[in-house]
């Protein structure tokens, strides 16, 4: 792989875990917890849609549209029941309960769906483009992850900039105590934040459930979910653009160090990244210097 | 209820001797139990050893470690390395047991040793960044054995088997093991009782409770949370090197985040920083999986059912407990313990 090409293919699968990260943050930043079971709910919606356009044999723009409502569903039932009640306790029983719900997904996953490996037939062709005799790693199926990724980005920053849904959502994660004076209805602005946020997941999960052959299985997304933390830690996790960057830079990252370290530990280069970016600056590269102690 | 005497003033006194009733007890429980009660017994003491200190860090210094089954990968690769390829051990034929011993403290040192980098690591982090560097660990150590360079030194993805020292005498191999790790359980429980109670462990509290008013006490709070990480890492780290003997082999794949996940399921159902507490939690975290495979025998349940049973209920488990029962078991039962207390106090009152 020339250097270009290493860059380009990296940074259409970090757009991916943008995706995953902007999850992540929209949900740090409304409610301070850290949705570990997002690779469990992306996981579940990814399979839901894979039963209907696989199984079933739908379209796959159907079961594009089924994982992402289901995921809308499923981020606001998650909020209203698990963690409306630990929202305001110790950080550590938030964690806990996030984590139960990854485990509990990833095994009623398992159950219906067995634990071996599946693929997610995409919409559009996997092979590469070809400038004369140059290939270019970059396929049809790539490129429309990256408009798909980009244009769901877009549309949450018009939602959260231009409309007053989007201001109300941000004052009630911005200081709840006035909204909720003003008027706003801060509890159900958190679960549409909860709800917004596993949507992207859904799409993030489709999107790379077709990247590749055998990638559907209960466990196969837990990789993804650190990636996008470690993309959002690298965001500052409470910077959406931030987000977006860090998805970026851990997929070129992961790329170069695929092609000249060794392909066959790309977990351990993840871990190694994110201690990397936490040593440096522990509340992200693009986190804003904050008072922490007096 | 205080006990009269030396026992009522001494810790440690009392707790050597509820150690050595404890050991007492398991040796005849492994006598009049089957070699496959034996085994679970086995599994059920290791997994004692990574929880209770699980508890210790996440309970006492209120660090969450999502990758103590890392430290228990690390552990597992080292008493299985050094096995393998000390000769020293191969040449002592049938069995000696103080070679046994020197391979288990190696698997300690080395794993407290990984637990203190990333100890150094953890102890600049707070919460969910902390959260998620351990889970991380938990994905991204196991896979070594993948990398290349490394591959013919660990084993590759398939593992190698462990060729654990013979049993002295005439002794049941199955209750050999389930006296070794019964031992290293009950050794491990008795020192982080002491240690809970020590100075060190109040200042892992008061670094949990408040790290300012900790620092301002003239408590190192760095160095503290680095030292909670290295004694839950070196019991990690001995359940890792019981377990590669009690199982035969080592693979990554013995070591999935589901291990790291349960051992965490373990203390918190049994109460964070409650050593008893991590007891109950790893003798049902260690039962469920049988459970559940007899429970769906009985039902005729499929195979994709069985297999995710245990898990299910670890998350489900996870759940329950922080939303019903925060406090785990063992603080309910401290909690209905109180109740009957006062009930009791409130009819003597009565009657007087």
């Amino acid at each position: 792989m020339t250097p270009v090409n290493l860059i380009i293919y990296g940074m259409a699968n970090g757009t991916i875990y943008g995706a995953v990260a902007l999850a992540l943050v929209l949900i740090w930043r409304s409610t301070r917890i850290v949705n570990f079971a997002q690779g469990g709910m992306l996981m579940f919606t990814t399979f839901i849609a894979w039963e209907l356009v696989e199984r079933h044999h739908q379209s796959y723009w159907l079961g594009l549209v089924v994982a992402i409502a289901a995921g809308l569903v499923l981020g606001a039932v998650v909020e209203r029941l698990l963690v409306r009640p630990v929202e305001n306790g110790p950080p550590l029983n938030a964690v806990i309960v996030t984590l139960g719900l990854l485990l509990a997904l990833e095994a009623v996953a398992g159950m219906i769906w067995g634990n071996g490996l599946s693929s997610y037939p995409p919409e559009f062709s996997l092979n590469f483009y070809h400038v004369g005799h140059q290939v270019i790693y970059l396929s049809p199926n790539f490129l429309f992850i990256v408009i798909a990724a980009l244009a769901v980005m877009v549309a949450l920053y018009l939602l959260f900039q231009r409309t007053s849904l989007g201001l109300r959502m941000r004052s009630s994660a911005f200081n709840p105590e006035v909204a909720r004076l003003l008027g706003v209805r801060v509890g159900r602005m958190l679960t549409l934040g909860w709800a917004l946020a596993a949507g992207v997941g859904a799409l993030a999960g489709v999107l790379i459930a077709g990247t590749e052959p055998n990638y559907m299985n209960p466990n196969g997304f837990d990789g993804l979910l650190i990636l996008g933390f470690t993309a959002a830690v690298i965001g500052g996790l409470d910077s959406p653009v931030g987000a977006v960057v860090g998805g970026l830079v851990v997929g070129v990252a992961l790329q170069l160090l695929d092609n000249y370290v060794s392909g066959d530990i790309d977990f351990f280069f993840v871990f190694a990244l994110l201690v990397v970016v936490l040593m440096v600056r522990p509340n992200g590269l693009f986190s804003r210097r904050s008072v922490r102690r007096v | 209820m205080r006990l009269p005497g030396i026992l009522g003033r001494s810790t440690l006194l009392r707790n050597f001797l509820l150690a050595l009733v404890a050991i007492g007890l398991l040796m005849g429980l492994t006598e009049v139990m089957s070699e496959y009660r034996n085994t679970q017994l086995a599994d059920i003491a290791y997994t004692v050893c990574a929880a209770a200190g699980l508890t210790i860090l996440t309970g006492l210094s209120g660090q969450i470690s999502l990758g103590n089954g890392a430290f228990m990968f690390v552990g597992a690769y080292t008493v299985a390395l050094l096995l393998k390829h000390h000769p020293w051990f191969h040449t002592i034929v049938g069995y000696n047991n103080r070679e046994f011993i020197l391979v288990l403290l190696a698997s300690v040192v080395v794993a407290a040793a990984v637990g203190g980098l990333v100890g150094a690591a953890a102890a600049r982090l707070r919460g969910p960044y902390l959260a998620g560097v351990t889970l991380a660990l938990a994905l991204g150590l196991p896979v070594l054995p993948d990398y290349s360079h490394l591959e013919s030194k660990l084993g590759g993805h398939a593992g190698f088997p462990v060729t654990a020292p013979l049993q002295p005498g005439s002794v049941n191999y199955f209750r050999w093991q389930a006296w070794i790790c019964c031992i290293a359980a009950v050794l491990t429980v008795f020192l982080l009782a002491n240690l809970a109670s020590s100075r060190v462990g109040r200042a892992f509290r008061a670094v949990r409770d408040d790290e300012i008013a900790a620092s301002l006490a003239g408590l190192p709070v760095a160095r503290i949370q680095i030292l909670a990480f290295v004694v839950s890492a070196a019991t990690a780290g001995l359940a890792g090197g019981l377990f590669a003997v009690v199982a035969d082999s080592v693979s990554p794949g013995s070591f999935p985040l589901s291990l790291s996940l349960g051992l965490l399921a373990a203390a918190v159902f049994g109460g964070l920083g409650s050593l008893s507490g991590a007891v109950y939690g790893s003798v049902l975290i260690t039962l469920l999986p049988q459970w559940s495979t007899d429970l769906s025998h009985q039902l005729s349940l499929s195979t994709n059912v069985v297999n995710n049973l245990p898990i299910a209920v670890y998350g489900l488990a996870l759940v329950v407990a922080m939303l019903v029962f925060p406090f785990g078991l063992q603080g309910l039962l401290a909690q209905v313990w109180a109740r009957a207390r006062r009930r009791v106090g409130a009819t003597r009152l009565a009657t007087r």
